[in-house]
């Protein structure tokens, strides 16, 4: 966090001194103008937008008069990361509560997120876990290639989709049609495989948990489970 | 937190936390209370009992709404009169007969009932007489907490049975990880019922749930006993579509009662239709037969699969976004189980604990033949879908860039691995290849359209079909369930989303914020199932009339003059109750809020059992059956082991989340910013504690249980206090369970609290019980 201080100093200096800031301060300040007088005039009451919210913690830099007011610098501070980025909506990936996140996208990497105000569940706040949203997306420890490790191995060994994929389909039709129960010993039709076995997953979006479900099912598999039962 | 805080400043609500640690939920409370782990049902008895003698409940809302008044047989009998166990129990096989668990009925089949509530066999009655030994003294003994503390929250929470009051409440793993788990939330579930807050606005049961789609995989059903929509899975036993109708589709002789459930036809015979297409037709049962069934006396769940898997019966296994090497109780047990797989696959977004468990502490690879695959996934906000909320609320996710490197979306590497398995069994042949084959999957070529599988989700017409006097043409999408068939003229991968995305569009996208009702239900934010409806059960928020029990804040209401309700999406059309309408727990045959949970495993009413590892020897309720006698116990040889009443293990080990840490910790302990928060795994213990053992905070000590060990450091807190339990001092500590050996790389992280915990299971749902355990702790 002292890091990112000294960042917001270093980019208040940086900004007091270039010409796009005192652009920036007359738009703001006819902005704060407008606002100021919405509010005397407002008899009822102000809806506002997202994007007016953002432009209004900004405005505050301005009405503050210069004092060192760290989360209007830093909202301006946002503004120019996200300039011309593409904005998308999203979900927390974390909880279930169901935080929703703006995400701005730029050259085709993440380079900022933030809590949504316009969000009626989280009104813009987000917890420590999702505040870090951004960190997930830009990972450096991510896993970018399949990894296959061979049976008796003590390494993981980088392999191609096709390969794996290949080799796993076959793998399952092996299993399942070695070990399929057609019958019971009862004589019943049970049409399952109990060698096979599958968990997960609650990360994943509705749409996938149901054509999962869907392709274990279709195989016969009957160990089908996933988190909600621990 | 920020509601419950909005909560109590603009309307003088008052927070009450229970819980074995004083967490920073407890620091904003206006009572916190600590209580032994796993002693819950003794305090919420103890409410119940309060609440009956007292006459607190709120009396209309019990009398109509639930089951309070119906009578039971008189063969039936309590806990109270067989020391400890319900009619009905078999001590050989640690079953129930539940042949006595039944209402005594009328000449028309409906249960007879008292609305006066004094028949001494009526449910509310049975109930008082059930928890009358759950004294305020007795429940004191046994949680620890003091009496006076104890009669504070219960004044409190029962002051909410009146009309125009309230209370919520909200739990999570603390209630579901033990071996009373169900009844806990029953225990709760009951509460709400008698102090009338189901279905009232700020009401309800609610569960805090984990992870961010664990109800939308929930209501998708990854789960051996059901398939999409909370239909049952078939067992051996439902030889055909006609038996497994049968046997699932309750009927109800009871006139007022709506009965839901009765259209299960229709969605089973939808569901077949889209996993099987034009291959499901009435004269093959829709493909039923393609569907695997189930042994009827067998378990699949996660305790059982990993237990089978230890016994060498699992020969290949998917983890797909999970960590079972962490997550799961006894995790010792689950890491040795995967070194007897042929084959496992694992879909993440990090390396994780399970993915390399070959070169795990302990593990020697070269003696390990289990083949290893990692398929490396896109994030969230690499892909487009929908996600739902604790509170049924689907929200829909937008894709905001391309997955780095060669990761791809999940639904594609789904997608991928079918058409593969799908290709081989064409080429090849190879046993009963028709349920691959034949499935309806048609999702894209390579990269997968998931709008295509949420439109399947919702339904859509497979022929041309005039419904409720409104005619559609074949492909249309349906408005909602109502119009679902069992002709196999509609197709719906799972019924309760349907109305989700119908011809209007996608309903998961609105981002509308009007909220007409002033209550928060902000009705055209996303989409809820079912239909939209915000709050459930909310036809008990009215009286008979349909006049709302708080005219102040009503969630729906009847206006005579139109005939129609107005506010949430009412749970049925219907009029109020008194004007021909319908009672309103339409889920449930009887149409009335269940107390009598007959349906349970362990017993009608929740009753108090010692956690199976507990500091006590024997039960100080019903001194003859010390735990609860339908646990789960798994019994695989060397690795399940248990502290019943043990004196190497002498104190009570409870586990918890902190918020910068997620589950195992695989998507945070990969976060620079949140590891350097909470970089790595720590025991909580109380300052007497400490010095009783010479520990101070800092220190790196060994936590062990019968079934591992592990290093913590030692924090020594005011936030976690010695209990007086039965006069005697007992100890509790707590640990995360985030970390494990994979990463941090270099190890600093420690390993997972799960090494620790028993895989002991809760007798409905075998949720194990990982909030109570004895462990013993030495400086390292």
């Amino acid at each position: 966090m002292i890091n990112l201080e000294i960042l917001i100093i270093y980019k208040i200096f940086k900004l007091a001194f270039c010409s796009e800031f005192f652009k920036f301060i007359k738009r703001d300040y006819k902005l704060a103008k407008y606002y100021k007088n919405t509010f005397k005039n407002g008899g009822e009451k102000m809806k506002l937008t997202r994007r007016d919210f953002l432009k209004l913690s900004i405005s505050s830099l301005v009405l503050s008069s210069f004092s060192l007011d760290l989360s209007s610098v830093k909202a301006y501070a946002k503004e120019l990361r996200i300039k011309n980025a593409k904005e998308i909506t999203t979900v927390c990936p974390y909880c279930s509560v169901g935080c929703s996140i703006i995400v701005y996208a730029k050259g085709g990497k993440v380079v900022a997120t933030e809590g949504d105000p316009d969000s009626p569940i989280n009104e813009g706040s987000l917890c420590p876990k999702g505040s870090s949203l951004y960190q997930l997306v830009n990972n450096p420890y991510r896993v970018l290639k399949p990894l296959y490790r061979a049976p008796y191995s003590d390494t993981w060994k980088e392999v191609s989709w096709d390969w794996a994929l290949d080799r796993i389909a076959k793998l399952v039709k092996e299993t399942r049609d070695k070990y399929f129960i057609h019958k019971d010993e009862k004589g019943r039709v049970v049409n399952r495989i109990e060698a096979i076995a599958h968990v997960g997953s609650a990360a994943l979006d509705n749409e996938e948990c149901y054509i999962l479900q869907k392709l274990m099912r279709a195989l016969g598999i009957v160990y089908i489970e996933h988190q909600a039962r621990i | 937190m920020k509601w419950i805080m909005k909560a109590k400043k603009e309307r003088g609500a008052k927070l009450i936390v229970i819980d074995p640690k004083f967490s920073r939920t407890a620091a904003k409370a206006d009572i916190y209370a600590q209580i032994r782990p796993g002693t819950d049902i003794a305090f919420l008895g103890g409410l119940i009992k309060y609440i009956i003698d007292n006459e607190l409940y709120f009396k209309d809302y019990v009398v109509n709404y639930t089951d309070a008044p119906f009578i039971v047989v008189p063969e039936f009998k309590l806990p109270d009169d067989l020391d400890g166990v319900f009619s009905g129990f078999d001590p050989k096989t640690k079953k129930y007969d539940k042949s006595t668990w039944k209402f005594e009925l009328d000449e028309n089949g409906v249960p007879k009932k008292d609305p006066t509530l004094k028949h001494p066999r009526c449910v509310l009655r049975l109930l008082q007489r059930h928890f009358a030994r759950y004294t305020p003294e007795k429940v004191s003994e046994i949680t620890g907490i003091p009496k006076d503390k104890i009669l504070e929250i219960y004044e409190i929470i029962a002051s909410t049975g009146k009309p125009n009051r309230v209370m919520t409440e909200c739990y999570a793993m603390g209630w579901t990880q033990h071996t009373t788990g169900v009844q806990n939330i029953r225990a709760m579930a009951i509460i709400q019922l008698l102090l009338g807050n189901i279905g009232m606005a700020g009401g309800g049961v609610n569960a805090l749930r984990g992870e961010s789609n664990v109800q939308g995989s929930t209501d998708h059903c990854i789960l051996f006993h059901i398939l999409p929509g909370y239909l049952p899975t078939p067992k051996a036993t439902d030889v055909d579509l006609k038996t497994y109708i049968k046997n699932y589709t309750p009927i109800t002789k009871e006139p007022k009662s709506l009965n839901w459930w009765k259209h299960r036809p229709k969605y089973i015979v939808s569901l077949l239709k889209a996993f099987y297409g034009n291959y499901a037709k009435p004269e093959n049962e829709f493909c039923y037969q393609y569907l695997p069934k189930r042994d009827e006396n067998k378990s699949y769940a996660w305790l059982n699969l990993f237990d089978a898997m230890y016994n060498g019966e699992i020969k290949g296994f998917f983890a797909w976004g999970q960590n079972p090497a962490c997550s799961t109780a006894n995790a010792n047990k689950v890491r040795e189980a995967l070194a007897k797989l042929d084959w496992m696959v694992t879909v993440n977004l990090w390396d994780n604990e399970t993915a390399s468990f070959w070169k795990g502490p302990g593990m020697d690879p070269k003696k390990i033949k289990t083949e290893v695959f990692f398929l490396p996934c896109a994030a969230s906000v690499e892909k487009e879908g929908s996600i739902t909320n604790s509170g049924r609320l689907a929200q829909w996710r937008y894709k905001a860039v391309e997955p780095p490197g060669e990761c791809k979306p999940d639904a594609e590497i789904m997608n991928e691995l079918y058409k593969r398995i799908k290709a081989l069994y064409e080429k090849e042949g190879g046993v009963f290849p028709e349920p691959i084959l034949h499935l309806n999957w048609n999702y894209g070529d390579e990269k997968v359209d998931t709008t295509i599988i949420a439109k399947e989700i919702n339904g859509y017409f497979t022929a041309d079909k005039v419904v409720k006097g409104k005619k559609f043409s074949k492909g249309q999408q349906v408005p909602n369930f109502v119009y679902l068939q069992d002709d196999g003229s509609t197709a719906c991968g799972n019924w309760l989303y349907s109305g989700s995305y119908p011809e209007e569009g996608n309903m998961m996208a609105r981002r509308g914020k009007e909220d007409p009702t002033g209550l928060g239900l902000y009705p055209k934010w996303a989409w809820c199932w079912p239909l939209n409806r915000r709050i459930l059960y909310n036809r008990a928020s009215v009286d008979l009339y349909g006049k709302p029990w708080d005219p102040e804040r009503p969630v729906i209401k009847w206006d005579a003059s139109k005939k129609k309700w107005v506010g949430d999406v009412p749970d049925g059309p219907q009029p109020p109750l008194a004007l021909g309408g319908v009672l309103p727990f339409i889920m449930k045959p009887l149409g009335v809020g269940v107390i009598f949970g007959k349906g349970r495993a362990d017993g009608p009413f929740p009753t108090y059992y010692e956690p199976v590892e507990s500091p006590l020897s024997k039960n100080p309720l019903y001194p003859k059956y010390k735990f609860n006698p339908l646990a789960k116990i798994f019994k695989a040889k060397p690795v399940d082991k248990l502290a019943i009443h043990d004196p190497r293990y002498p104190i009570v080990g409870t586990t918890y989340r902190v918020t910068e840490h997620w589950q195992t910790g695989v998507m945070t302990r990969h976060m620079d910013w949140l590891l350097e928060l909470e970089p790595q795994i720590f025991v909580e213990m109380s300052k007497e504690f400490a010095q009783e053992k010479g520990i101070k905070s800092g220190d790196k000590v060994i936590v062990k249980s019968p079934r591992g060990e592990l290093w913590a450091i030692a924090i020594v807190t005011e936030r976690i206090k010695p209990l007086k339990v039965l006069g005697k001092t007992v100890h509790v500590v707590g640990l995360p369970w985030h970390f494990g050996w994979q990463w941090p790389k270099d190890g600093s992280g420690g390993d997972s609290a799960n090494l620790l915990t028993p895989d002991v299971g809760d007798p409905n749902t075998t949720i194990p019980e990982t909030k109570v355990f004895m462990v013993n702790i030495e400086k390292a």
